[in-house]
C-alpha cells in the first residue's frame, strides 16, 4: 500500500519505512517558524526549564526562524518591548534566521521563509502561525501550532504526537482564463469544502494546472489550504520547486524530491476544472462564503488591499500595476499596497510597479501582516467596507466589528481600485 | 451544575474570541480581560466576576477556526470555561489541550442561555430541555498531554527522561 507526501515525510522525519494515516507519530522538526508570537514562545520555553536545574538551550538553532512582520515598525511601546526582548533571546541562543525590521531582508514570515532557501522538499516545518501551511508549495509538510506546543519543539526538537493526517486528494486541469488565477481557485476550493470540510486532512494538489503554476501560484494555494481546515496544503516538488529554490533563493545543495506513491490512499479525490472558473469572492463573514463575481459586482467600497502572505507577492504587484498604470484610484476609496518582502518591494521598485501604484494614488506600505488582522495600519471605519487580497474576511478581522471584508484575488482588487466598486477585471481592465 | 453562559454558531473564530489587535498582549495572567472584547456585554459580564467557573459556551462546529493565536485559549482558561461544540478546529483543540482548557465535543448539541448541563459518562445532558447528547473522545494522540496536566509538564517530563537516557 503506498503512502501519501504527508505519510512519506512522516516516515522519514521518524525513521521509519511506513506511516500510515491515523498512526500518532513524533516527527523531527526540520524548521521552527515563530515572529512576535515568539515573545509568548519565549515564556513557555522558560516555563518548561523551570525546576529543573538546567539552563533552557534551544534544541537546534540553525533550525530555528524568528521573523517579525505582525507589526512592523512597531505600533506600541508594548510591541517594541516585546520585540526587544525577542532579540536579546535571539542573540543569546545564536538564532541566526533572525529577520528584524529592515527594508532589505526583512519582511512577512511565509515570503521570507521561500525567499531565502530556509524551506525543502520533505521538510517538517511547524509554525507559530496557521497560514505555514504555505510551505507545502515547496513540497514540505507545514503546519500551524500554537506557541507552547513551540515551546515544546525549541526544547525537545519534535512535535510530540501527531496524528498523521489523511489526505484529500485535489486534481486540477485547465488554463486559467484571463485576470483569473489562483486566488480564484483556491477560493472556489474553499466554497466547495467548507470552512471546515478539510479539518484534520491535508490536501495533495495535483494536476496540469498545478504543474504549469508559479511557486508564487502555489503558495497561494496553499496559503489558503487553512481556510478549509486543512492540517496542511502541499504540492508535490517538481522542476519548477527546483528552479525556484535554485533561480529565486540561491539554495545550492541538493534538493530530495519527496512524492507521494502512484498507489498512495486517499481519503477523498476532488477534480476542478479552471478552464470557465469566474473571478471569485469570499463575502462577508466566512471564508467559504465564495460567489462569482457577478454576484456581488458594483458594491460600493471604502478602502482595497494589496498584500499580505497570501497575495503580496512580484506577479500580484505586477498585475495590478498594469491595471492602474495611468488610471487613477476613485476618488471614493483609499488603497493600500503591502508588499510581501523587501527584497519584492525592491523588486517592484526596479521595475517601475512602485510608481504606477503611486501614482495612481495607492500607498504602498512596507512589508508586513498588520491591516490583514486588524492590528496595525489601515482600520476601517464603523460600516465600511474592505476589498482584499488578503485571507481572512471574519467578523472584526480588519480591526472593526462594525466592518465588511469581502476577499478577492489582485486583478480584482486593482480593478475595482479604479472604479470604488467590486468590479470585474475582465469587463475593461487592461493587463 | 454548570450553566450555559453563552451560545455561538458555527465557524467562531479566534478573532471573535480574541481579537487580533489585543494579541500584543501575550501571557496567560493578562489574556483574559480581552475575552470576545467585541461581544461587549459577554465580555463585561467575565470581568464583573458573575460568572462561575466551569460554566459552559455552546456552539456548533468548527469552534476556533482560523489564527493559531494562543490567547484565543488562554483568555478563557483565565475564567475556567468549558466549551461544548459540535466540533473544534485543529490548532484550537491542540492549544486547548496544551493548557487544559476544557473542550467538550458533542455534534448537534443544543441549549440556551441560563440551560444547566451535566455530563455523564460519554453523555451530556441538557438538563433545562431534557436533551441527551453524545460525547466525542478527544483524538487518541492528546490523552497523554492531558494526563501529564498540560504540555509545559508534559514537555519537562520527556526532556528530564531524555537526558536521564542520555546520562546511563
Amino acid at each position: 500500500m503506498g503512502m501519501t507526501i504527508v505519510e512519506k515525510i512522516l516516515a522519514r522525519a521518524t525513521g521509519r519505512q511506513v506511516v500510515t494515516a491515523g498512526e500518532v507519530v513524533e516527527p523531527a522538526v526540520d524548521l521552527a517558524m515563530s515572529h512576535e508570537n515568539a515573545a509568548l514562545v519565549i515564556n513557555q520555553f522558560l516555563e518548561v526549564y523551570k525546576e529543573t536545574g538546567l539552563d533552557p538551550a534551544v534544541w537546534d538553532p540553525a533550525r530555528v526562524a524568528i521573523i517579525f512582520d505582525h507589526r512592523v515598525p512597531a505600533e506600541s511601546p508594548k510591541t517594541a518591548t516585546n520585540q526587544k526582548k525577542i532579540r536579546a533571546f535571539v542573540a543569546k541562543h545564536a538564532i541566526r534566521k533572525f529577520h528584524d525590521i529592515r527594508g532589505d531582508v526583512g519582511g512577512i514570515c511565509h515570503q521570507i521563509l521561500p525567499e531565502s532557501g530556509y524551506v525543502r522538499p520533505g521538510f517538517v516545518v511547524v509554525g507559530t502561525d496557521s497560514h505555514t501551511t504555505s510551505h507545502g508549495a515547496l513540497g514540505a509538510f507545514a503546519f500551524g501550532i500554537g506557541a507552547t506546543e513551540m515551546a515544546s519543539v525549541w526544547a525537545l526538537g519534535i512535535a510530540v504526537n501527531v496524528e498523521v493526517p489523511a489526505t484529500i486528494n485535489v486534481n486540477v486541469s485547465g488554463t486559467f482564463p484571463p485576470f483569473v488565477g489562483p486566488k480564484d481557485l483556491v477560493l472556489h476550493l474553499i466554497g466547495m469544502l467548507t470552512a471546515q470540510g478539510a479539518n484534520f486532512r491535508v490536501i495533495e494538489y495535483h494536476g496540469s494546472t498545478v504543474t504549469s503554476m508559479s511557486t508564487s501560484g502555489r503558495l497561494v494555494i496553499c496559503n489558503m489550504a487553512v481556510e478549509a481546515g486543512a492540517t496542511a496544503g502541499i504540492v508535490p516538488c517538481d522542476d519548477e520547486t527546483v528552479r525556484y529554490l535554485r533561480d529565486e533563493a540561491g539554495v545550492r545543495d541538493i534538493v530530495h524530491r519527496v512524492l507521494p506513491d502512484p498507489d498512495a490512499v486517499y481519503d477523498q479525490h476532488l477534480s476542478i476544472d479552471v478552464s470557465e472558473l469566474t473571478p471569485q469572492i469570499a463575502c462577508p463573514h466566512t471564508v467559504d462564503n465564495v460567489k462569482s463575481i457577478d454576484a456581488v459586482e458594483g458594491k460600493p467600497v471604502d478602502q482595497i488591499v494589496i498584500g499580505s502572505c497570501t497575495n503580496g507577492r512580484l506577479d500580484d504587484l505586477a498585475m495590478a500595476a498594469g491595471i492602474l498604470r495611468g488610471r487613477k484610484v476613485a476618488s471614493n476609496t483609499r488603497m493600500l499596497v503591502f508588499p510581501a518582502s523587501g527584497r519584492i518591494y525592491s523588486q517592484a521598485l526596479e521595475q517601475g510597479m512602485v510608481a504606477d501604484l503611486v501614482q495612481a494614488g495607492a500607498l504602498v506600505m512596507n512589508p508586513g501582516c498588520g491591516p490583514c488582522l486588524g492590528v496595525h495600519e489601515g482600520a476601517l471605519g464603523d460600516g465600511e467596507t474592505a476589498l482584499s487580497t488578503t485571507n481572512r474576511n471574519f467578523k472584526g478581522r480588519m480591526g472593526n466589528p462594525n466592518s465588511e471584508v469581502y476577499l478577492c484575488s489582485p486583478a480584482v482588487a486593482a480593478a475595482s481600485a479604479i472604479t470604488g466598486v467590486i468590479t470585474d477585471p475582465r469587463k475593461g481592465a487592461r493587463a | 451544575m454548570p450553566a450555559v453562559v453563552l451560545t455561538l454558531g458555527d465557524d467562531i473564530s479566534t478573532d471573535v474570541i480574541y481579537p487580533g489587535r489585543y494579541m500584543a498582549t501575550v501571557l496567560p495572567s493578562e489574556t483574559p480581560q480581552f475575552a470576545f472584547a467585541d461581544l461587549a456585554g459577554f465580555n463585561t459580564r467575565l470581568k464583573s466576576g458573575e460568572i462561575p467557573p466551569g460554566s459552559v459556551i455552546a456552539a456548533g462546529k468548527n469552534f476556533g477556526c482560523g489564527s493559531s493565536r494562543e490567547q484565543a485559549v488562554s483568555t478563557l482558561k483565565g475564567y475556567e470555561l468549558t466549551v461544548v461544540a459540535g466540533s473544534f478546529a485543529r490548532i484550537f483543540m491542540q492549544n486547548a489541550i496544551n493548557l487544559g482548557l476544557n473542550l467538550i465535543t458533542a455534534p448537534g448539541f443544543e441549549a440556551a442561555e441560563g440551560d444547566t448541563v451535566e455530563i455523564v459518562g460519554e453523555v451530556i445532558r441538557n438538563r433545562t430541555s431534557g436533551g441527551r447528547f453524545a460525547v466525542l473522545p478527544l483524538p487518541k494522540a492528546r490523552q497523554a498531554i492531558l494526563d501529564a496536566g498540560g504540555l509545559i509538564s508534559y514537555t519537562r517530563q520527556r526532556l528530564l527522561k531524555t537526558l536521564r537516557t542520555t546520562d546511563a
